[in-house]
């Protein structure tokens, strides 16, 4: 009886989400220009600016676990291009109150300027970071994927429309300065929230997996608050919570050596 | 005179910013203190051995346990601080108690910040090499291995830092002067200029240490910009020698004659990696002339850096530094004869640091050589998280030289490797 009432249920939600759906078809786009810049925008650039609490799980293939978390601050310059980053560390308690900055540009030819607070030594280290491809603090995010990659930096060609998404294709301009010899995502149809990325190693195996796995509409924008990166040739998976997110909270310009060597105060509790 | 109207702005400055600070009941703020308070810490166990024999130290160069406790918490118009170390140390057969820090911090106006207490400060843009931060450091923890963390000693001042379009200005103030915690013998074997000879336990150094509150005092200020990410500061110190920089008049005693130091830096990225140049003039303001033998002469310290990642997760750091005496004719004619040094001590450092296992395991060498010295220190270090909360070490601090008297041949007999465990919490 129990399996019959719970069946009856999903068939009504399923006829109700999809009756929604058609209402509300989203149109059809086929400039995959476009569609990247749109994602792009909605990944990385929601708001003016923002605030979330981090949490990352990060589980080997042995399934030994080591959790990070931490506070992100985001401020965009222009929509679409350059940013700055403020991540200020809670947890693991040998990194707390350590603070990263970043000022990225979007110009492919200028550096990211890194800047690293260590509050045991009072010392501001700035960073060298010319590969943006290597482990955000030793999970399987990279800072790329944290920060977002160039659209410049890629041929995107739309191989794809299914019903939910656009699937565009991505093709490094310059192979031999990255690991994948393309990437694959998955962008809804519906909010432009890339919903899966499949990265293809040299021999064009799929190596890495990052999927969005909880989606909500926070102040009007869509969030992913749930990700999940997968790295199939070491089994190590980065679970990765978006919590207290919040937009447009008229961020002062804290990216300086002032608040890395003092967090503002409000930005942080 | 300069000092004294230093500290005159400063107490003004802490009494205008008083009435900003809220006049709420002291009893609330009690309950509200306790109540947003963060405790958090460390506990560790450290053991390191000397790599040969020193007839004036034990050979044991390292045998502590230690519990850090860091208490932190707030109010409406203040952040509150206090870090110590509770330490048993087996080679000074001793229990002892480092505070770290113990400061308020508050943010009266925009334009201002204000940290009074005991503080760690850092600023300059060396790697382990300092010019114009003139704050104390701890070399004998540096060279018997402790975490680097503790080549920061603290200082007990009042750092107020004023903010503005133009220019951003740091204005520390130590009312009672704090010396590097320089080697006395203790635990690490030194050369010895008026015994003329390496010692240790049976010469611990002595040293006639300005004192007075209010007027042995230190100031310490730092003008700086950032412009297109390149980082521009102009810095300025009036107080002392930090580390004994001189023998009084009988010879007898070391002391730390006055010193005024200025200087400039810039910081940013050159190529694919960052690049730094600092530059200091050190005055020996009790020997201008250069005359006084058992005084430091004056100097010219320079700096040039540059570091950069060459592979994934690995960084290599590149440092040139140079220490030039202005007066060297009169400190050659005026040292007894052999012991003066080279006019210009040239050191050259090499940063490598490795990343592997999910960057869980840290590998690191920092080497100090100096062709003018003939001398070499070799910091190696491996750390390993084994968990979030618990991480092994070992590494190593090893020194060599020609000349038992220069900077670093003097601590030959103190090479040592080491290894640890920590808890953090």
């Amino acid at each position: 009886m129990k399996l019959l009432k719970a069946f009856t249920i999903m068939l009504v939600f399923s006829a109700v989400l999809l009756a929604a759906n058609n209402s509300n078809q989203p149109e059809r786009i086929t400039d995959v220009e476009t569609i990247v810049n749109k994602a792009n925008v909605m990944a990385y650039y929601q708001g003016e600016d923002g605030k979330a609490k981090v949490k990352m799980s990060i589980t080997d293939k042995k399934g030994q676990a080591r959790l990070r978390e931490f506070i992100i601050l985001r401020k965009d310059i222009k929509d679409g291009g350059d940013q700055k980053y403020y991540v200020y560390f809670l947890k693991p308690a040998d990194v707390r109150k350590m603070v990263f900055m970043v000022h990225k540009h979007a110009d492919i030819n200028k550096d990211d300027d890194r800047w690293l607070y260590l509050p045991g030594l009072d010392l501001v280290k700035r960073i060298a970071a010319s590969d943006k491809r290597t482990s955000f603090v030793g999970s399987d995010f990279l800072y790329e994927d944290v920060s977002g990659r160039s659209l410049e930096e890629d041929v995107h060609t739309l191989i794809e429309i299914t019903n939910e998404y656009y699937v565009v294709k991505n093709a490094p301009k310059e192979p031999d300065a990255v690991e994948f010899s393309y990437f694959n995502v998955s962008i809804c149809r519906k909010t432009f929230v890339p919903m899966k990325m499949e990265f293809y190693d040299k021999k064009e195996k799929l190596y890495r997996v990052i999927e969005s796995k909880k989606v909500e509409i926070i102040q009007g924008f869509p969030t992913v608050v749930k990700s999940v990166v997968s790295d199939l040739n070491t089994g190590s998976k980065t679970d990765m919570e978006f919590t207290n997110v919040k937009y447009n909270i008229n961020l002062k310009d804290i990216f300086t050596e002032r608040y890395l060597r003092r967090p503002p105060r409000e930005a942080i509790r | 005179m300069i000092r004294n109207k230093c500290f005159a702005f400063i107490i003004l400055v802490v009494s205008l910013s008083l009435p900003v600070i809220a006049e709420e009941d002291a009893a609330d703020d009690l309950t509200t203190l306790l109540s947003n308070m963060d405790v958090h810490g460390f506990y560790e166990i450290r053991t390191g051995y000397r790599t040969r024999k020193d007839k004036y130290e034990k050979d044991m160069s390292i045998m502590e346990q230690r519990l850090q406790l860091d208490l932190s918490s707030y109010l409406d118009w203040a952040d509150f601080k206090v870090k110590g170390d509770i330490i048993g140390d087996l080679v000074e057969e001793q229990a002892d108690f480092d505070l770290r820090e113990a400061y308020i911090f508050t943010r009266p106006y925009d334009f201002m910040d204000l940290k009074v207490g005991r503080q760690i400060l850092t600023w300059g843009t060396g790697d382990l090499v300092f010019i114009n931060d003139l704050f104390p450091k701890d070399w004998q923890s540096f060279f018997i291995g402790r975490d680097t963390e503790y080549l920061k000693a603290p200082s007990d001042a009042a750092k107020i830092s004023l903010f503005s379009e133009l220019a951003n200005v740091d204005i520390v103030y130590t009312p009672q002067f704090d010396p590097d915690r320089f080697i006395k013998g203790e635990h690490i074997s030194y050369w010895n200029s008026s015994l003329g000879r390496l010692a240790g336990r049976d010469a611990i150094q002595h040293t006639d240490k300005p004192n007075r509150w209010f007027r042995d005092d230190e100031i310490a200020i730092r003008l700086y910009k950032n412009i297109d990410n390149y980082e521009y500061a102009l810095y300025a110190y009036r107080g002392y020698w930090k580390s004994p920089g001189g023998l009084n008049a009988a010879g007898t005693q070391a002391i730390f004659p006055d010193l005024n130091v200025y200087g400039a830096s810039v910081r940013g990225s050159v190529g694919k990696g960052i690049g730094n140049l600092e530059f200091g003039y050190y005055e020996s303001d009790d020997d201008q002339s250069g005359n006084n033998g058992n005084i430091n002469n004056s100097e010219l310290r320079f700096l040039v850096g540059y570091s950069q990642e060459i592979g994934r997760d690995f960084t290599a750091g590149l440092q040139y530094y140079i220490e030039y005496m202005m007066d060297y004719g009169q400190h050659k004619n005026s040292s007894p004869a052999g012991l003066s040094r080279d006019r210009d001590r040239h050191l050259i450092t090499i940063r490598l640091t490795k990343l592997l296992m999910n960057q869980n395991l840290r590998c690191s060498l920092f080497t100090y050589f100096s062709p003018s010295d003939k001398d070499v220190y070799v910091r190696p270090n491996v750390n390993y998280k084994v968990t979030d909360n618990l991480a092994v070490e070992a590494g190593a601090n090893i020194f060599f030289g020609d000349y038992p008297s220069t900077f670093f041949g003097q601590f030959q007999n103190n090479s040592n490797i080491y290894t640890a465990l920590r808890y953090s919490f």
